[in-house]
């Protein structure tokens, strides 16, 4: 099977899955649809090990097949046995070679594919990015450039003349979380007391879907990931607005009160506020996401004031506690928040 | 001829029935090993039908996007316990208790080698179970925080650290494994110490039937598989209780060394598990192509090599935590080395059915099912040895359907199999062929409805362990149709419950040697004496009833 | 339907190895895979403690304990084999003298590990070091204690009149398992108090 018709296979996957939901903003994130280059290995690797099972599933099923229905027992039956073979060194020499053979392929492919993703050099132009995996959000930090975002991660897209991938360090505050973002590359483990390191090389803008895959608590479903490749010049000026410290805007006054005077500055960080807590998402910028709460709720007014007033309501068993603020509160500190752009 | 057990005829002979109570006395008192392999595969039946209906709930909770079924909370203390339920309290007791019931008769022996340890065995593991289920009751702790254990069946330090599973619910999971690890280890001793030391005269150990071999390497796998998790619970227990370090990463510990030793008993588990399968298949095969195993002594030793190589395969499980290279490469090549002894079992079953007269009676068509689907679980695995691609199918559904290939479509249909198979040396019944087909044609198609659109979810993206998904994301379509496939299988388990209830109050009676096999079990009456054997038997080949049925052609003539 | 019988010639001798040594060889191997991974652990975090005593600090060679624990192997080899030739007195002191230098040894590492918790300041909880330290030398202590009950029950037994020079065999087997004990404190020896200069 080819490239081609794997991704055949996924877009009428696709299709079909589209015909059931009846939504037309369907985003794949099949491994088998990569934009880049340890995916791109992950499903030359595939290809291979897919074509050989393929041959040794049609090869045994058919003998199986073939052997259940030749060797019924005939229904005029004399009740004799039939011939008993105790075995036979040759064939058994034989399908020990053979499999053993396969296997010896399967690991050079295998060991180099290995090597070429893990031993990867940094090029001069990779982006450096952390990625801080918590209970049940993701904390992303670009230490070179100074930003601290979250859930959303913004590179560049990468020419093969002029390479710039993305070198990401994965940490975690917490318990074992895992990176995974299927389009860009294979997963990698987020460990606590471990600094684990993967890259990914776009070569495709747009945006990519991915999600924890390790099981991290009772949110483990809600820690979702977009990452944003975008051409260079966009990212730039992504980075340029990323960097500015929150907006200070005198008429949500009232609410910038609100937010600083309630506990949200022991857990969050507005970048040129009082506001500098590690525990929750940087906020500095937080109208420039597109999701709320790692992926469970749209980025809308009416989400953002569900998720303060009772977040265990929107996102069951999350960290952050209610804080019982009063309709009033609630509207000014989401007029607030609303203008952190 | 069949013998009814002379305890029960001579209670009968008394023309009073025995009190309920007398009749309990007699089971939980009892060092028999058939009375207690008897009990360990009921237990394990009806933890079956616990988890079964935890996937269930799961199954239903995920067939739509966004789903409200039950609470995330909820889902994951049903994933939680449906694997631990099914590794330790349904595989395990079955298992083990199809070894407790025929290794004895098959090595010709009155009873295993340590009655009482047995039955002290079986009770621990039996307590093991109800102990995982008391946390639904017990767990609150003085915390009030949690009821059953949520935090997967391998349990990932530091999720398992007080800080972060508060109360008692993570100290039900970690006991209540301990527990019936420690019946486990005596079952194993005690197969070991039979197969070793009670083999009747003639029987060397190159004569004794592939079940009773493949059994030892069972055996001899636990003592060296289960340990590992003893000791690693152990440790787990005293970080949360004495304030250890041993997976404390705040103070330097490894999440990873968890891992580690968990994996090293939780690889040769899986293989625990299924390598008894293959022992039903390695014995129902022959007897129903009415052709001897091919290639007995290559059975032999592949399974003594899956044995050994699958002590060093178990960071395969690890790929995507971060090991070196070299790690990598290691335990891909290790993964792929196992898989051809595997390969070679296929192909000698395969060779038995072949030029033979094939019999296609319920254990016959639950072994054809096994090796269709074994041989699609054995290709998944290697998909998953390869390192890189791994790297995309770990902690994805992919790897939920190759293990479910393995244990359901694997281990299952055999033991399925071989209740049908053995149903009537232990109860003197028969169960009924007509819903023996029900149940297989129902359980095939539930079956792979279920778990076949499940590798493809995994393909393109999604992980497991998670209580929902989004919609837009491709997963719904798979989903369904897995979450449909439920329905065929509570079918199939519906049919099979009457069956054996059927079979048990008015089934047809079985003689000694329904099915014209060849092992030392049929030459005894069904249900066997609790002595075995009325004289202790001696044998000259591998099939001492096929010696004694063909005299003229008898088998250590070609052995 | 009768058993089936060989068919012509003679039979040899059929002897199979004895169920109560397979038995604790089944338990031995089975112990030695759980202090496997407990000396893998200490191994594994050898030089990572994050602060707090080092082994070189704290641990002093203990020369006498072990030979005591040691020689403990000795005398209970007498023993056994004193009650292989029916010399049951001779076997009840001995077997006496195995459980004394057994109980000695544990009054040692008992004194051991008082200083090092109140003198020494070190714990189970003290860092990564006190944690794998005192899980390995306690679980062998555990093990030792276990071995001490199983002697002094075969011992008041004993000296009820009750063992004879039929149960040498069993005797035999449970001395086994003393071995194993003095064994794996070869191994502790070796990999903590050794390994720790």
């Amino acid at each position: 099977m080819t490239r081609a018709g794997a991704a055949a296979l996924v877009g009428v996957a696709g299709a079909a899955a589209r015909a059931v939901a009846g939504d037309d903003t369907t985003r794949t994130s099949s491994i088998f649809a990569p934009v880049s280059a340890p995916a791109d290995a992950a499903v030359t690797a595939a290809m291979l090990v897919l074509a050989i099972t393929a041959g040794i599933f049609v090869v045994v099923g058919g003998l199986l097949t073939y052997g259940v229905v030749r060797f019924r027992q005939p229904p005029d039956d004399d009740g004799s046995e039939p011939p008993q073979v105790y075995g036979s060194e040759q064939i058994e020499l034989a399908w020990t070679v053979i499999p053993i053979l396969i296997v010896v392929v399967l690991c050079l492919v295998t060991a180099r594919t290995v090597y070429d993703v893990q031993g990867a050099t940094k090029p001069p132009g990779a982006v450096d990015v952390t990625v801080v995996g918590h209970q049940w959000w993701w904390e992303i930090r670009y230490p070179a450039l100074g930003i601290v975002t979250a859930n959303e991660l913004h590179v560049p897209v990468s020419d093969p003349a002029n390479r710039t991938p993305t070198f990401l360090a994965l940490e975690s505050a917490d318990v074992a979380h895992s990176f995974w973002v299927p389009r860009l590359a294979g997963k990698t483990d987020v460990i606590p007391n471990r600094r684990n390191t993967m890259w990914i090389e776009p070569r495709e803008t747009g945006l990519f879907l991915g999600q924890c895959a390790e099981y991290c608590g009772t949110q483990h479903a809600h820690m979702l990931l977009r990452v944003y490749v975008h051409p260079r010049a966009e990212f730039d000026a992504w980075v340029t607005r990323q960097r500015e410290p929150g907006v200070a805007d005198a008429s949500v006054a009232a609410g910038r009160h609100v937010f600083e005077t309630t506990a949200c500055i022991n857990c969050h960080t507005v970048r040129g506020t009082v506001a500098t807590g590690r525990f929750g998402p940087d906020l500095t910028h937080l109208m420039s996401r597109d999701t709320l709460v790692a992926g469970a709720a749209p980025m809308t007014p009416e989400a953002l004031r569900d998720w303060i007033a009772n977040p265990d309501h929107v996102k069951p068993g999350a960290l952050m506690p209610a804080m019982q603020l009063d309709a009033t509160e609630l509207d000014q500190l989401v007029a607030y928040l609303g203008t952190l752009r | 001829m069949a013998v009814l057990d002379p305890t029960i005829a001579a209670v009968h002979r008394d023309a009073e029935r025995p009190s309920v109570l007398t009749i309990l006395h007699e089971w939980v008192v009892t060092v028999d090993h058939k009375r207690l392999g008897l009990m360990y595969i009921a237990s394990g039946l009806v933890f079956f039908l616990v988890a079964g209906s935890e996937a269930a709930i799961m199954r239903l909770q995920l067939a739509l996007p966004n789903n409200h079924v039950v609470s995330p909370q909820v889902f994951n203390r049903m994933l939680t316990l449906h694997g631990t339920t099914m590794v330790f309290f349904v595989g395990m007791p079955i298992v083990l208790g199809f070894a407790n019931y025929l290794v004895p008769l098959m090595v010709g022996a009155r009873d295993m080698a340590f009655p009482r340890l047995n039955a002290f065995s079986f009770w621990m593991s039996l307590f093991g179970g109800c102990l995982l289920y008391f946390s639904f009751l017990g767990a609150e702790g003085l915390y009030g925080g949690g009821t059953a254990p949520d935090v997967g069946w391998f349990a990932y330090a530091p999720l398992t650290a007080r800080a972060f599973s508060r109360g008692n619910s993570t100290d039900y999971w970690t006991l209540s494994i301990l527990v019936s690890g420690i019946g486990s280890i005596g079952t194993a001793v005690n197969l070991i110490a039979t197969t070793l030391c009670l083999r009747c005269r003639g029987m060397t150990l190159g004569k004794m039937p592939l079940f009773v071999w493949l059994n030892f390497v069972v055996a001899c796998m636990i003592l060296i598989a289960i340990s590992p998790l003893t000791a690693a619970q152990i440790m787990l227990t005293l970080d949360r209780f004495l304030g250890a370090h041993f997976f404390d990463t705040q103070a330097g510990g490894s999440a990873v060394l968890w891992q580690h030793f968990f994996w090293i008993f939780g690889h040769p588990e899986v293989y625990v598990l299924m390598l008894p399968g293959f022992a039903f298949a390695s014995e129902i095969i022959p007897v129903f192509s009415r052709k001897v195993i091919f290639g007995y002594p290559f059975m032999v030793a592949a399974s003594v090599s899956i044995g050994f190589i699958s002590l060093g395969v178990w960071a395969h499980h690890m790929f995507t935590v971060g090991m070196a290279p070299a790690g990598n490469t290691f335990f891909a090549v290790s993964t792929m080395i196992v898989g051809v002894p595997t390969g070679i079992k296929v192909f000698n079953w395969l060779a038995t059915i072949w030029g033979g007269k094939i019999r296609f009676a319920t254990p016959m068509l639950f072994c054809i099912g096994f090796l269709f689907q074994f041989l699609c679980a054995g290709l998944t695995g290697i998909m998953l040895a390869v390192a890189p691609f791994d790297w995309q199918l770990s902690d994805s559904y992919f790897v939920v359907a190759h293990f479910h290939y393995v244990l359901i479509g694997g281990l299952l249909f055999t033991i399925f199999a071989a209740i049908y198979y053995w149903f009537p040396k232990a109860t003197g019944r028969r169960l009924d062929e007509t819903l023996g087909r029900w149940h297989f044609w129902l359980f095939v198609v539930g079956f792979n409805l279920t778990f076949a659109p499940l590798h493809f979810a995994g393909m393109i993206g999604m992980p497991r362990r998670i209580y929902t998904y989004q919609p837009g994301r491709g997963f719904e379509l798979w989903n369904q149709i897995a979450s449909a496939g439920v329905v065929f299988q509570v079918a199939a388990i519906v049919f099979f419950s009457w069956n054996v209830v059927r079979a048990l109050v008015r089934g047809a009676p079985a003689s000694a040697d329904p099915w014209d096999a060849w092992t030392l079990e049929w030459s005894t009456s069904s249900p066997p004496p609790p002595y075995n054997f009325e004289t202790p038997p001696v044998v000259r080949s591998r099939r001492p009833l096929w010696d004694v049925k063909h005299p003229d052609d008898p088998d250590w003539r070609y052995e | 339907m009768s058993a089936p019988s060989a068919i012509g010639g003679t039979t040899p001798a059929w002897t199979l190895p004895d169920r109560g040594r397979v038995g604790i060889g089944g338990l031995i191997l089975a112990e030695s895979a759980v202090f496997a991974i407990f000396v893998a652990a200490y191994v594994f975090y050898v030089g990572k403690s994050l602060s707090g005593p080092t082994p070189k600090d704290v641990l002093d060679l203990p020369v006498v304990v072990s030979i005591l624990l040691w020689s403990s192997s000795l005398t209970i080899h007498v023993a056994v084999r004193a009650l292989r030739g029916g010399a049951v007195q001779s076997f009840m002191l001995w077997w006496l003298v195995t459980i004394l230098l057994g109980a000695a040894f544990l009054a040692g590492t008992g004194a051991e590990w008082h200083r090092l918790i109140y003198q020494d300041g070190l714990t189970i909880r003290t860092n990564l070091f006190g944690t794998t330290f005192y899980s390995l030398v306690g679980l062998h202590a555990v093990h030792v204690i276990v071995g001490l009950v199983l002697l002094t029950i075969v011992l008041v037994l004993a000296l009820g009149g009750h063992v004879t020079r039929a149960h040498a065999e069993r005797a035999d087997t449970l001395s086994l398992y003393w071995h194993f004990v003095d064994a794996v404190w070869l191994v502790v020896f070796l990999v903590v108090y050794v390994g720790a200069r």
